[in-house]
């Protein structure tokens, strides 16, 4: 293909991709470098309808002369980045100096905000990725399997998780996990254990999230094995028959083999689509035990009277460098292909 | 605009108020009125009579909803501004002073205040930038039959309440002290659990109590049997273990003056006398408007004026201290740290937070 034909093709899209993701990434890295303007404050006397009290006050037309001169803030370079909401190197170094065990050491790293979300997001997509794959994959074989005329009721009911709104989702499993609702309940009546709440131990907490994770995601890998498992070829399976595979055999050396690829492709989705996990934290509100990355930037935007959106900038840009590590080994595959076939 | 009628007067109706009738709203001049506000009753309440004073000349427009402390900076930082009036707690005020986004309100109350109580009105040195009309905080709400049937005097420290659900529970009245959920429950969730009788003792927001004192609400003799009294204090500082906190309204700064008197006026016709007349609209709240005469809902709040509970802070920094200690304390009232760790942590929060908005150095 000439040049230029090809550029032709492709200048929308990189357009595109340049307007909607490259600007607004550069423009998170820049804004992550800037904090506030310091403060200028002055004393006041406020009245209200419980008396006077001196408190100190920002002196807002002061912020504002210094915010006309230097729009973006105060540079604070990679500050943010090290800072204890963050990698927190220096309140490392302290828990260093202070623990004696490694066990006490990683205990008390593990419980900074950062670290804390950062074990949260990884275990979440580590577990609920694998699962979904394997659970969506038995479903495919087993609705494939049924006769007919009650597949596609059984199709949609499967589907069903997925098409519940996350948030909706979560929400109703939060009631029924209620130490009143109807899980809840019934886990007090099977463990003996009155006190037993799944909303309260961290444990548990994090268990309900990776069942909800599962519950939600696995109708997707269904569907797409479900599709994959009509195109497994006929006279492969046959032949199969033949030699006398038994239904597992043929499962594990021809439909697995052929669904490989598939499995890549939802591995990738899932890895994508759990690291970012974030609605099942709001809808069971579990952020005093379990928090995700998505869920710091969240809570930095929208916790406090104003948005702090230096910290946000900053662990929106350390996710990011997660997103391409975690898939880093498909993409150098890729690379290598491409080598290849060149 | 007819939709916007429509929906004041489903909003009146939901509350009761029963008549939409606005011949009393008489407005001098032209202008636009456009009203933030935050989404509960009292001030639903508020904002459906502000709403009354649409007409030819004056065009009124309300969004009520929980998000408004979201919304507010960028909606007042506009010129014109988004909305020309926010209805404001004195938390939430702090984030639009310290933008210099309000109005001084000085001369329009001069010009159209004269229904207003001096304590109702919000300055900051001097200058008033804010209307109270309302109090608030948080009470204790107890079960006066369970209390006295089993002679237990109302708990005055927190001390006293943990003895006084221990007794309860050793009678066999309540099944335990605390549920082990209590981290995840609002005054919304706690309604069904009080009207289940599985509660005796709760503290909660005075703004709330309507609901748990209603008496034609879903339990009606267990709500008669609710009474609310001050805050408990803690160890020995003999103050009620809450803050004081007042509703009230600010203007934009970013305004026309047309639009600006409009407004005002509007407002004074809501917090009219009228207001409270109903006595429906008056148990709501801790009014703090003329003709107000306290309900049993607001008992708490003035318990709580009574014996010495603070007012919220305005400081500017309020608002990241609060959020510090709300995201850290979780895992001490767990028992999964010791309070020196979760304080620890509450510390390293708030400086992180209070250097990135240039607090801190």
């Amino acid at each position: 293909m000439p040049h230029k034909t090809f550029l032709a093709f492709i200048l929308p899209s990189l357009i595109v991709m340049l307007l909607f993701v490259a600007l607004p990434i550069a423009s998170v890295v820049y804004q992550s470098l800037f904090i506030e303007h310091e403060q200028i404050m002055t004393e006041v006397e406020n009245c209200g309808p419980f008396g006077c009290t001196v408190e100190r006050r920002v002196d807002s037309q002061a912020m504002e002369a210094l915010r006309s001169e230097q729009p973006a803030g105060r540079f604070n370079g990679l500050g943010t980045y090290f800072n204890s909401g963050h990698l927190a190197f220096e309140r490392i170094g302290q828990i260093w100096d202070r623990t004696e065990t490694w066990g006490d050491f990683i205990d008390q790293v593990m419980n900074l905000p950062f670290y804390k979300a950062l074990i949260f997001t990884l275990a979440y997509t580590f577990i609920v990725t694998p699962c979904v794959i394997v659970l969506g994959f038995f479903i495919a074989l087993g609705v494939n399997a049924i006769p007919g005329l009650i597949k596609g009721p059984v199709i949609f009911f499967s589907l069903l998780p997925m098409i519940v709104t996350p948030l909706i989702g979560s929400l109703v499993l939060y009631w029924m996990i209620d130490s009143r609702g109807i899980i809840g309940s019934a886990l007090q009546v099977i463990f003996n254990d009155p006190t037993l709440s799944l909303k309260a131990s961290p444990t548990l907490t994090w268990v309900t999230l990776f069942v909800y994770g599962i519950w939600h995601s696995a109708p997707f890998a269904f569907v797409v094995f479900y599709a994959g498992l009509q195109g497994v070829p006929r006279d492969t399976m046959e032949s199969a028959m033949v030699d006398g595979a038994s239904r597992w055999e043929r499962v594990r050396f021809v439909t697995i083999p052929y669904l490989l690829p598939l499995a890549t492709f939802i591995a990738l989705m899932q890895l994508m689509d759990n690291f970012r996990v974030f609605e099942p934290i709001v809808g069971f509100s579990a952020e005093a035990n379990a928090t995700s990355l998505s869920y710091l930037i969240y809570s930095d935007l929208r916790g406090s009277d104003s948005p702090l959106f230096a910290s946000a900038a900053a662990t929106s840009v350390l996710t990011t460098i997660g997103v391409i590590i975690l898939l880093m080994p498909v993409l150098i595959r890729t690379w290598r292909d491409f080598n290849r076939k060149a | 605009m007819t939709k916007m009628l429509l929906s004041t007067a489903a909003t009146a109706a939901l509350i009761g108020l029963g008549s939409t009738a606005s011949a009393d709203c008489a407005i001098e001049g032209e202008g636009s009125v456009r009203i933030l506000a935050n989404d509960f009753q009292a001030l639903n309440a508020v904002v459906s009579r502000a709403a009354e004073c649409a007409s030819d000349t004056v065009e009124v427009t309300t969004n009520e909803t929980e998000e408004h402390k979201d919304i507010q900076v960028a909606a007042l930082s506009t010129d014109p501004a988004a909305y020309t009036v926010a209805l404001v707690a004195n938390g939430s005020l702090v984030p639009l002073l310290n933008e210099g986004l309000t109005r001084p309100l000085d001369d329009l109350v001069a010009e159209y205040g004269e229904g207003l109580m001096d304590s109702q009105l919000v300055r900051v040195n001097g200058e008033i930038v804010a209307i109270a009309f309302m109090a608030n905080s948080q009470m204790l709400h107890y079960r006066a039959d369970l209390l006295e049937e089993n002679g237990i005097a109302v708990p005055e420290t927190y001390e006293d309440m943990i003895a006084a659900s221990q007794s309860l529970a050793d009678a066999g009245v309540m099944a335990d002290q605390m549920s082990s959920d209590f981290l995840t429950y609002d005054s919304n969730e706690a309604l069904p659990y009080w009207e289940a009788e599985e509660v005796a003792l709760k503290t909660g927001w005075g703004s709330r109590t309507a609901a748990f004192i209603d008496e034609n609400g879903a339990a009606p003799e267990i709500a008669a049997q609710t009474k609310v009294a001050a805050m408990p204090s803690w160890g020995d500082n003999d103050i009620p273990a809450t803050t004081l906190w007042w509703d009230g309204f600010t203007m934009a700064k970013n305004i026309s003056d047309e639009d600006a008197a409009a407004t005002f006026q509007a407002m004074m016709y809501a917090l009219s006398p009228e207001l409270v007349a109903d006595p429906e609209t008056a148990a709501l709240a801790a009014w703090l408007v003329d003709g107000y005469t306290p309900t049993p809902a607001s008992e708490g709040v003035f318990a709580n004026v009574e014996a010495g509970a603070r007012p919220y802070p305005m400081t500017p920094y309020m608002g990241m201290l609060h959020t510090a200690l709300g995201n850290n304390l979780a895992e001490f009232l767990q028992g999964q740290e010791s309070a020196e760790k979760a304080l620890e942590d509450a510390v390293a929060d708030y400086t992180t937070a209070a250097t990135e908005a240039g607090f801190l150095q």
